[in-house]
């Protein structure tokens, strides 16, 4: 079964702030990771791989330091990888960012499964995925717990619905998203890092896509526009109170009297 | 199309660094003087309005036409357990009638499944004008293919300008999907809506794990599409009267056809749901022993509600993880809640920033929970707790 598992590249932490006076984003670190709900994803491809033969490749879409998070891949157990990079793809939201990563999956070899992650931490909409399967034509399907079988171009898996766990079975290829933590994601391999092999990490960009009009990627390709971003506003109208544990108790007391908590 | 100019003339190392400073998803980088913007960028538009006048323009020199007239209605995805309708459906009727109000368009609901005609009818008591069924054998389970050709045919006959659904795992599973097929934009986790007058929706909702909002608008594209989580709007009353009518719509025999097979379904065991309360009384990492949850515990007992609390309390095992408020946990919408010994973290406010009434008892005078919070009890919990619940019990004069 060869597996390709869609991994995205993103800061290194989410403590980020907004200055409320200049609406600039101040970070602390700048430094990118791998999108900690793909590691679950990359884990259950390499198990699938171990359980029914097959390899697994990644594809990222991001700018050129995103080779950073395929080698990890690489060093986890993937066979290579491809960054999606261009300057015509800055300012992608969900559906310019699912169609360029449907185009560049149409550069790869034939697979039989693609895996992507629940969500990512900084654009956190968990919607990549579904969308990538609808340019591809393909099932899809979210929230996988487990794959618990293989056979006859066939898999079923267990999602988790919001009332009841679903079995169900779908034909391949397929896409499924993996739900959070399903799996304890393996480390990279200190030997797999020291034969790694620089072919094996490819870079593509629009020249390489069958669809190069470049009106459907980026910006132009997006139909939502971030008009600004913002600090979580506060609370205007608290009341605070002070004083000793008994006075405070008694101000509890009073507002849950007050407002009929408590008789 | 749009796209940024970058007036590579004007560019001083000086202000490179700045540009590089300013982006926040370090998407501007320099080399030999000249700048490039990489696919990293998310258009937030920071360097064009922070950086230096005139470096970075957004060029914009193709006008997408579109006919905003002919898209009326803000439509609500129903979502049901066969028939038995989740709330957060009633909560986005109730917002979807506020925002109606802007621009006088009718509401719509959008119901799938078998035989349920009677269900659907209910929705109508909430406000809306229209109620869309496609009722199908085929349709009783959930069945992406199905239900993305349903809501496509939906959208395709009736034109909604824009579309809510909930946030639910199902509605998150559907929502990419369909918007996909109609290639428009898809707005995730909005907590706050607001409808301008020539019928743009204007979507708020947090990212970066809640440490900032973003305001999103999808102005050249219909329908626009946003997914609400469950409880952040308020279940509107239901109507006295009202007049809104059912319709039925049609599928073709080959939109009816699947490749999915459903082999079992397992209802997960009911538990005490902290999302469903409108109690609650939560701990964080100011109680110092496991003795101390059995005083948060009584306290929630003696109110009638239920014990929640933050992450780490879970993490030490003092709570079951279905009790953990915030991002990671649930969202709650309580009429009450009473945090006690709560920092107010991101991650755990953007679980319960919406409840009614927030008392907060913490320490420390500047614990952000306070910036949240309607009453802030600035004191210590191991005095506090314990005399508030002889009070309650009567054991103890409370000064009124
Ligand atoms: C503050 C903010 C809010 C935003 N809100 C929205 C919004 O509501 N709607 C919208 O359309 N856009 C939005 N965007 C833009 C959006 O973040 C980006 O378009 C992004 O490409 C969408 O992916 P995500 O991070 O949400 O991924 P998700 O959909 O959360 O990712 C799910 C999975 O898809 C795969 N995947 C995602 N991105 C990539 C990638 N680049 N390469 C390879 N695999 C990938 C991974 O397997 C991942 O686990 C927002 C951007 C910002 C900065
Ligand atoms: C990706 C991510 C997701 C997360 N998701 C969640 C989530 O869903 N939910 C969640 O809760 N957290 C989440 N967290 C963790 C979060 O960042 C905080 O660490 C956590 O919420 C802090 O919990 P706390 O307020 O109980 O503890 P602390 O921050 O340690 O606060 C304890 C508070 O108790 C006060 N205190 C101490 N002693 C007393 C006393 N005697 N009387 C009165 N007050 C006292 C202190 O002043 C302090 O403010 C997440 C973190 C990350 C990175
Ligand atoms: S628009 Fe925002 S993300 Fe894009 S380059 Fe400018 S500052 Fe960076």
């Amino acid at each position: 079964m060869d597996i390709i598992v869609c991994i995205k590249q993103v800061p290194g932490t989410t403590n980020v702030e907004v200055d409320p006076l200049t609406g600039v984003l101040i970070r602390d670190g700048v430094e990118s990771k791998l999108n900690p709900y793909d590691l679950f994803a990359l884990e259950l491809a390499m198990q699938l791989n171990a359980a029914d033969g097959g390899q697994t490749s990644v594809i990222s879409m991001g700018p050129p330091q995103a080779g950073a998070v395929v080698r990890e891949a690489i060093f986890m157990g993937a066979v290579g990888g491809k960054v999606v990079s261009d300057r015509r793809f800055a300012g992608a939201d969900v559906l310019a960012t699912s169609y360029t990563l449907s185009q560049g999956l149409r550069k790869m070899a034939d697979f039989d499964l693609l895996i992507c992650g629940k969500q990512t931490t900084d654009g956190d909409t968990g919607q990549v995925g579904a969308e990538i399967a609808e340019f591809l034509g393909l099932p899809h399907i979210g929230n996988v717990l487990a794959v618990e079988e293989i056979k006859n171009r066939e898999i079923v898996v267990k999602v988790n619905l919001d009332s009841s766990i679903v079995r169900q079975k779908l034909p391949l290829p397929c896409l499924i998203c993996t739900d959070g933590d399903i799996n304890t994601p393996r480390l990279p391999s200190y030997r797999r890092k020291k034969e790694f092999n620089e072919a094996s990490l490819v870079f593509i960009s629009l020249e390489d896509f069958d669809d190069k009009d470049e009106s459907h990627y980026g910006l132009s390709g997006s139909p939502t526009q971030v008009e600004r971003i913002f600090p979580p506003e506060k609370n205007q109208e608290k009341q605070m109170f002070h004083g000793s544990g008994t006075e405070l108790a008694a101000n509890v007391y009073a507002l849950l009297h007050e407002q009929k908590f408590v008789d | 199309m749009a796209y940024f100019k970058i007036n590579q003339e004007l560019i001083d190392p000086e202000k490179a660094a700045l540009l590089k400073d300013i982006c926040p998803f370090s998407a501007i980088s320099s080399e030999n003087g000249r700048l490039e913007i990489s696919a990293a960028c998310k258009m937030c538009k920071l360097c064009i309005k922070k950086g230096p006048q005139g470096v970075i323009e957004l060029v914009e020199d193709e006008e997408i036409t579109l006919n905003k007239d002919e898209w009326r209605g803000i439509a609500v995805f129903t979502e049901h357990n066969k028939g038995e309708i989740h709330n957060v459906t009633l909560e986005l009727i109730g917002k979807a009638r506020e925002l109606a109000l802007v621009t006088g368009h009718p509401v719509y609901a959008l119901m799938l499944g078998s035989d349920i005609k009677e269900a659907a009818a209910k929705l109508l008591h909430y406000g809306a004008d229209k109620v869309f069924v496609y009722d199908y054998p085929e349709l009783a389970d959930f069945k992406i293919d199905l239900y993305t050709n349903a809501f496509s045919d939906f959208i395709n006959k009736v034109k909604p300008s824009s579309i809510m659904v909930g946030a639910t795992n199902l509605g998150r599973t559907l929502a990419p999907r369909v918007a996909a097929r109609q290639r428009t934009g898809l707005t995730a986790d909005c907590t706050r809506l607001e409808m301008k007058e020539n019928s743009d929706l204007v979507q708020i909702r947090p990212a970066f794990g809640g440490n900032i909002m973003a305001q999103i608008v999808t102005p050249k594209h219909r329908p626009q599409f946003c997914t609400v989580r469950y409880k952040v709007f308020s279940t509107p009353a239901p109507l006295e009267h009202f007049n809104g009518e059912l319709v039925l719509l049609e599928l073709l025999p080959e939109q009816l056809q699947s490749v999915y097979e459903i082999l079992s379904i397992e209802e997960k065991p009911r538990e005490v749901d902290i999302s469903e309360a409108e109690i609650i009384v939560a701990a964080g990492r100011g109680l110092k022993s496991k003795d101390d949850v059995a005083l948060i515990e009584e306290l929630a007992k003696l109110l009638g509600g239920v014990s929640a609390c933050t992450r780490p309390l879970v993490e030490n095992g003092w709570f079951d993880p279905k009790r953990q408020i915030g991002l990671s946990g649930r969202t709650v919408k309580p009429k009450l809640i009473i945090t006690v010994g709560i920092s107010g973290s991101v991650q755990f406010v953007a679980g319960m920033r919406n409840s009614d009434c927030i008392i907060a008892i913490n320490e420390a005078e500047n614990a952000p929970i306070f910036d949240v919070a309607h009453y802030g009890i600035c004191g210590d919990l191991n005095e506090i707790i314990p005399q508030l619940l002889e009070m309650i019990r009567g054991e103890q004069e409370h000064g009124l």
